[in-house]
């Protein structure tokens, strides 16, 4: 959608992906940067360093990004991936409640330790994975007795729905569901977080994750080759709906309700 | 030399004649006792001396016996092939040697000269008479060859199954029900087992569809706990890991290592490693020296995730630690690598790169591209198409561990996650044959060699193996990504610059040349060529005849035999002839080369034999567009 006919000031974002092995940072980059999706994909060694750009409708964001390796014995080297970001993506699997607890610690080590003005996005993913849930939406604290429940009849089959997150596609399955919408939405709240469930096998919400980012990075600490000129875009940016000075929430409406504009992919 | 060409071409006639030739005078043993050490190794001095004293250094040609002394038995059952007029009788170290019956090549049932692919077990129980071993007591006989001897070896059924997939030549030939299952198996080799049900009901389904696999790797702590396994998960195995365990720990208690045992069809070696013990389980009929070979590699992928170090001091902290946390994320390089070794890999079984084939003209502008745009923070640089090296540039005083760029091969080629993902990877890794003790930090980047691509644009996340073309640059700092960045960008835009891009991606793209292109009209269906000096091989297309996992693992079951019958401790050979319904191959060793050539079975060996001395001219003509010799220095 976005107006190519005039050359837009494009300035670049630093952004790195956080959050436990497996669960799915790679992919959502995949998915955002190629538009495709793997499977099977295998853990990241090391970090991987990519560039997308965004289109915004006054402005063009070139995102680069560092997708940090999960595994535990990369962790020491987080600190020089998040050092100079303006953004973070800090990933948990909707699936898997260990990931939610580890995304809460990256959030904290970023709101101690990275630069300041920082943008935070926490991000549910594999939502595919529990997509009855998402009708219930609304009522998810009985979703989550449902599950309970749901295991005592189904016995094993459930157990091993829930077991095999990682490399299991078929799951598609109401218990699979391991954290509440409600209690990642609050946290995210509570931490001012941008927030978003997301899949990166359906695409779902992935692109609305990076565009919102790219709204939420105050014009100020935007550079870039037309740094000047996006000045005084800086009111038409306003109105696309980023609050320009603040971690506003864009996600409000959760789900599917993001701003879905003008990403390039 | 046109005069040494024309002698190798007519090989029987020139017996007497001591070798001289080009490569014997560039090449002498200073350049192997370099050897294992890098990859490519400096040119080392060339003693011209060598040649004079010692005319086993460099036979010109390989020439069928015309010796009357050998016993005639011999060259009817089987097929001889000597290097008897290339060593003279005066070489009294190797015929001392062996003297006595003992220093015959005894390593296991797979004895170094067996005779492949026979489907009988009872015809080789009634053939197995004197002739096997009279000639090689005599020692004239030793050092120079041994005949390919049907009557001791007893082909394991997997290699009987794998030998009889591909080439049937004999219609009445019958395949045994149990050999049909070995075929097929070796098709679902690396299909994964699932996991138990958590009421265990399928367990014992499970069990056996694990029995089933033809390889296994276990890599265990020395306290027992399970650390790696190619198949299975801990639950479905730690009855089998805890007999491993016993075993092993009883012999260790012993005061004597556990090195191997046979049950049945299947070998096991064990490799003890400090805290770890290593275990190898095969039924494809390699050698314990490949096996353990297989496992060394094995335990440098663990190195090369944690450092020595760090891993004797989470062991020497709590013995009993859980080595799979730390580890996590490595069994796909392990895998990798256990799968390489199952298929059968040339670069394993020779300890040797392969390079791609570049005119020396055209590779001396990139190793000056590479000197040229080189930064202070490079370790190492190489350039890496579909798996072949093209160049690398290198500090003086350091040099490459064949090992370590196996590890990076595998890492990049074999285990997905780097080449998939797509973008610029960063990785700290420690290269175990550089030092053990620490991390590097490796910048990698893909390109796609397809036609109209655009040079440094992502890449096609569906692009094979084939196509890929690496850059990767090694830095001992870890904040030097955007250096390395840099470097990698001036390096792309040079290379286009000066054409050097375009003349890569065409190798690439034309791949190996068949058999045929090399040596036109020849009876020769596959070779493979190990330079022992620059610790890299060559090779032609596996097509047309070894197309498919079944018929490639054939041929490296072959290969993997040749060569072990040629480096068994005990061995003296020079040259190993085999014969087999399927094929017939030979295997030449020399201080230079090792040379293993593969022809059809109706080849007759004079055909085999003018083979291979046509390879071996071959390689003397293309030798700096075959390997990298020196590579860019600085
Ligand atoms: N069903 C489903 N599977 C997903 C999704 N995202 C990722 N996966 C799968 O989850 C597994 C892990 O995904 P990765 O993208 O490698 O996870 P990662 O966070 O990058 O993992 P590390 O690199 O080890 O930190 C892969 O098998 C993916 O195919 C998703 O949205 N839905
Ligand atoms: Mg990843």
């Amino acid at each position: 959608m976005a107006d190519s006919s005039a050359p837009k000031p494009s300035s670049s974002v630093k952004l790195v992906l956080l959050g436990e092995a497996a669960v799915g940072k790679s992919s959502l980059v995949l998915r955002f940067v190629n538009d495709d999706f793997q499977p099977n994909k295998e853990p990241t060694i090391g970090a991987a360093f990519l560039t997308q750009k965004c289109q915004l409708p006054t402005r063009t964001i070139k995102f680069e990004i560092w997708d940090t390796a999960g595994q535990e014995r990369f962790a020491s080297l987080a600190p020089m991936y998040y050092r100079n970001a303006q953004a973070a993506l800090v990933v948990y699997d909707i699936t898997k409640e260990s990931s939610l607890v580890k995304a809460k610690h990256w959030v904290a080590e970023l709101q101690r330790q990275a630069s300041p003005g920082i943008v935070i996005a926490l991000v549910g993913n594999k939502l595919d994975l529990c997509e009855d849930d998402e009708e219930a939406a609304e009522e998810e604290s009985s979703g989550a007795s449902a599950t309970a429940a749901a295991d005592d009849e189904e016995g094993e089959e459930s157990e091993a729905a829930a077991e095999s997150t990682e490399n299991n596609d078929e799951g598609n399955n109401s218990t699979a569901r391991k954290v509440s919408l409600k209690e990642a939405k609050s946290y995210a709240d509570e931490e001012n977080l941008l927030f978003f469930e997301t899949s990166a096998k359906s695409g779902h919400n992935v692109g609305e994750v990076f565009t919102a980012i790219a709204n939420a990075i105050p014009e100020t600490s935007l550079k870039g080759r037309n740094a000047g000129a996006a000045a005084g875009a800086g009111t038409q940016a306003a109105l696309t709906g980023a609050n320009e000075n603040s971690r506003v929430n864009l996600n409000a409406a959760s789900g599917d309700g993001g701003p879905k504009e003008g990403c390039a992919c | 030399m046109p005069s040494d060409e024309e002698r190798g071409a007519a090989p029987a006639r020139e017996a007497k004649t001591p070798p001289q030739n080009e490569a014997s005078t560039r090449e002498g043993n200073t350049a192997m006792e370099q050897s294992r050490e890098l990859t490519p190794p400096p040119l080392p001095p060339r003693p011209l001396h060598n040649l004079m004293n010692d005319p086993s250094a460099s036979p010109a040609s390989l020439r069928l016996s015309t010796r009357s002394s050998r016993p005639r038995l011999l060259s009817q059952a089987t097929t001889a092939l000597s290097l008897a007029d290339a060593h003279p009788p005066s070489r009294s170290e190797s015929i001392g040697a062996s003297d006595t019956p003992s220093s015959r090549p005894v390593s296991r049932k797979q004895s170094p000269s067996r005779t492949v692919g026979s489907n009988d077990p009872g015809d080789q129980d009634d053939s197995a008479s004197l002739k096997s071993y009279a000639p090689t007591r005599d020692p004239r006989f030793d050092g120079e060859s041994i005949i390919g001897d049907i009557s001791k070896y007893v082909p394991s059924p997997a290699w009987k199954a794998l030998s009889s997939q591909v080439e049937r030549d004999d219609p009445l030939e019958q395949l045994d029900p149990k050999t049909d299952y070995y075929s097929l198996q070796i098709e679902h080799e690396f299909d994964e087992i699932p996991p138990i049900d958590a009421d265990g009901s399928n367990e014992e389904a499970l069990l056996e569809l694990w029995k089933t696999k033809l390889k296994h790797f276990f890599i265990l702590s020395a306290s027992g706990k399970p650390i790696y396994s190619r198949h299975g998960d801990d639950q479905l195995i730690s009855n089998y890991i805890g007999i491993a365990q016993t075993l092993i720990s009883f012999y260790q208690g012993a005061g004597d290592q556990l090195k191997g045992f046979t049950a049945g069809d299947t070998r096991f070696v064990m490799l003890s490693k400090g805290p770890l013990n290593l275990v190898a389980v095969s039924r494809l009929g390699e050698s314990d020296v490949q096996l353990r070979t297989q496992l060394e590699s094995l335990y440098m992928q663990i190195l090369s995730t944690l450092t020595l170090p760090s891993m004797e001091k989470m062991f020497s902290n709590r013995p009993s630690t859980d080595l799979r946390r730390p580890l996590a994320g490595t069994d796909v390089l392990l895998d990798g690598l256990a799968d390489g070794f199952t298929r059968g890999s040339p670069s394993t079984l020779l300890s040797a790169l392969e390079c791609l084939r570049l005119r020396k003209t055209h590779r001396q502008a990139i190793n000056d591209t590479l000197l040229k745009v080189r930064l202070p923070g490079l370790l190492y640089g190489l350039i890496v198409a579909a798996g072949r090296l093209v160049s690398v540039v290198r500090p003086k005083k350091h040099s490459l561990h064949p090992g370590d760029l196996h590890l990076i091969f595998n890492m990049l080629f074999e285990a997905g996650s780097v080449k998939a993902g797509g973008g610029e990877n960063w990785i700290p890794l420690c290269l175990p044959g550089f030092n053990n003790t620490g991390y590097l930090y490796m910048y990698v980047s893909f390109f796609s060699t397809l036609e109209n691509s655009v040079p440094g644009s992502e890449r096609p996340s569906s692009s094979g193996k084939d196509d890929e073309l690496a850059i990767v640059l090694i830095s001992a700092n870890r904040e030097g990504f955007f250096e390395l960045q840099k470097m990698r960008n001036d390096l792309v835009a040079q290379l286009e610059k000066n054409g050097s891009m375009a003349v890569i991606k065409a190798a690439i793209r034309k791949g190996h040349a068949s058999c045929s292109d090399i040596v036109p009209n020849t009876a020769l269906r596959h070779f493979l060529y190990k330079s022992r000096g620059n610790v890299q091989f060559t090779m032609p297309s596996f097509e047309p005849y070894y197309h498919g996992l079944v018929a490639r693992r054939r041929l490296m079951t072959l290969y993997a035999t040749l060569h072990d019958s040629i480096h068994s401790r005990t061995a003296h050979l020079k040259v190993q002839h085999c014969v087999a319904h399927d094929a017939v191959a030979l295997a030449w060793e020399t201080p230079l080369f090792e040379l293993y050539c593969v022809a059809g079975p109706q080849a007759s060996r004079e055909a085999l034999t003018e083979g291979a001395n046509r390879v071996v001219r071959w390689i003397r003509r293309e030798e700096e567009r075959v390997f990298i010799i020196g590579g860019a220095v600085f």
